[in-house]
């Protein structure tokens, strides 16, 4: 077993680790860790790929790719945030589906800018 | 590959094992705050992880950007909760024994699955090393990860920053905030932030400079941009709002803009869109990393900001 | 092992230790203030020693330059967060910590 083969399997555990509290934990913010979890898990699957290389210099392509992602990441990361801060300023529950989250949407404008 | 001496096993298995540990820790742990900080240290860990890959360019990154500014992001949205919304009641899913049974095994199969991929791939793979070392003289750029960030696979990074306004003009389209800071700075405090923004700036010009040939580049730089502009915000510092109209904008676009028209050069010349001359090529690149982590910069500090600041006059 | 090399290896360790007392103090002290004391006081004086433990196996001047700078640049760094945590700390009347 190799640096790249621990690491790359290591990120698959990332993956199903983020997966899962993405489905089980109900509060937003859990989910987009969650979320942010899995994103990290493919990362070091590609940067841990990028390894293989017989000369020991890694892959620059994945490693690209990766710092792409990151940002992406962060950019996502930064719009879940501000959405789930408005689902919270509308129904109080930073929740999917909550007991709070059935008004009507005529009233949805009630919890703006407290 | 070189084989793991035992040195080397222990470290990696050590660190492998501290992410998963980190990771599970944070998306299990009953308190929000809780949470939020094992994730930043769970960023900081994989900066390591990255180091321990020769990846320095991800580890840069990863710890401004991952486990920095995104903890930044989390903080300040988890400050702006409301209290009701910072508890749950309830785990939504997987309702009764065999459902969570179910999603387990599910889990585990997926977990299963992705490693026979993983291993089944053949142990020495040079992938696209030789073809990108054989290409970084017409770029221009001695650093292999920047030469295929800003050349080679210039789209990636040209709709990467577009992604970053796009997120922005979300954003902005959520909330506006009152552009006035709450609590004016003290003496010590200004004496600080005087002291620390040209130093981070330094730091930033550095990072570009330096991405040229060695670990660095604009993303990089533009993180530490926008840490600075993180800081300055948290210290009340707030622009004048004589600039947040179009000059704030321009600063923002200024990135995809600048990509755009030196893609459009070669067009010109009879040459494919993005494809920049390679007499020119590490010149332009350099010009649009200027550009770019500016923008970079600017966008993070104000994702942190949160909302659009308003722009009227008093 | 040459003489220089002990010396380096010295410091790098004591640099640890002061790491280790910094991270028992910040999860043992009291409250915010003294965790801050614990954390920015222990942290900057360990890192200085880890940095002139490398220095000693630099290759170069500008190495030594670039490690000694980067241990001022913490050093601002960390004063500046630990004032911002302190200040807002205050603002929500967090009362020092008394016996």
């Amino acid at each position: 077993m190799s640096v790249a083969i621990l690491y790359a399997l290591t990120g698959a555990g990332l993956f199903v680790i983020g997966l899962h509290a993405l489905i089980l934990r109900a509060h937003l913010l859990r989910k987009i860790l969650g979320f942010n979890v899995m994103g990290s898990g493919v990362f070091l699957v590609l940067a841990a790929l990028a390894r293989r290389t017989p000369s020991g210099i890694p892959d620059p392509v994945p490693q690209a790719m990766v710092i792409t992602g990151i940002v992406v990441a962060i950019a996502a990361t930064a719009l879940a945030l501000s959405l789930m801060l408005r689902v919270a300023a509308v129904t109080g529950r930073a929740e999917l589906g909550a007991a709070g989250a059935c008004h009507e949407d005529g009233d949805t404008e009630q919890g703006e800018r407290p | 590959m070189e084989p793991m001496t035992v040195l080397n096993w222990a470290i990696d298995g050590l660190l492998a094992l501290l992410l998963l540990w980190l990771a599970a820790r944070a998306l299990a742990s009953p308190e929000l705050m809780e949470s939020v900080v094992l994730f930043v240290g769970f960023g900081l860990t994989l900066a390591m992880v990255w180091v321990r890959l020769a990846a320095p360019d991800i580890a840069l990154a990863e710890a401004a950007i991952g486990a920095g500014l995104t903890g930044a992001l989390l903080l300040a949205a988890l400050a702006r909760l409301p209290r009701g919304a910072r508890e749950t009641d309830r785990d939504e899913g997987a309702r009764g024994r065999l459902g969570e049974l179910l999603l387990m095994l599910l889990l585990a199969g997926l977990w299963g699955g992705l490693a026979l991929a993983i291993l089944s791939l053949p142990l020495e793979s040079s992938g696209l090393a030789e073809w990108v070392a054989g290409a970084l003289d017409e770029t221009g750029v001695g650093s292999p990860v920047t030469a295929v960030l800003l050349d080679l696979r210039g789209y990636d990074t040209l709709l990467e920053m577009v992604v970053l306004l796009l997120v922005l003009v979300g954003v902005w389209s959520l909330s506006k905030v009152n552009a006035r800071p709450d609590r004016q700075a003290g003496t010590m405090l200004d004496r600080l932030t005087r002291l620390y923004a040209p130093v981070m700036l330094i730091i930033a010009g550095y990072l570009l400079w330096a991405g040229s040939s060695a670990a660095g580049g604009a993303f990089q730089a533009g993180a530490v941009l926008g840490a600075a502009g993180v800081v300055l915000i948290l210290s009340g510092w707030r622009l004048p709002t004589a600039l947040v109209g179009w000059p704030l904008r321009l600063l923002l676009a200024m990135g995809v803009l600048l990509f755009l028209v030196v893609g459009a050069i070669p067009l010109g010349l009879g040459a494919a869109w993005l494809d920049h001359p390679a007499a020119w090529s590490g010149t332009l690149i350099l010009l649009i990393e200027i550009a770019a982590s500016l923008s970079i910069g600017a966008t993070l500090a104000l994702l942190f900001l949160g909302a659009q600041p308003e722009e009227d006059q008093p | 092992m040459t003489i220089l090399d002990l010396v380096s290896a010295v410091l790098l360790l004591v640099g640890g230790g002061f790491f280790l007392a910094g991270t028992v103090g910040l999860l043992r002290f009291p409250d915010v203030y003294t965790r801050l004391h614990a954390l920015t006081k222990a942290d900057n004086l360990g890192l200085g020693l880890v940095v002139a433990g490398l220095c000693m196996q630099a290759e170069s001047w500008a190495v030594i330059g670039k490690l000694v700078l980067i241990w001022l640049l913490v050093l601002i760094a960390s004063s500046f967060a630990c004032h911002l945590v302190a200040r807002a700390a205050l603002h929500r009347r967090i009362p020092p910590w008394s016996r």
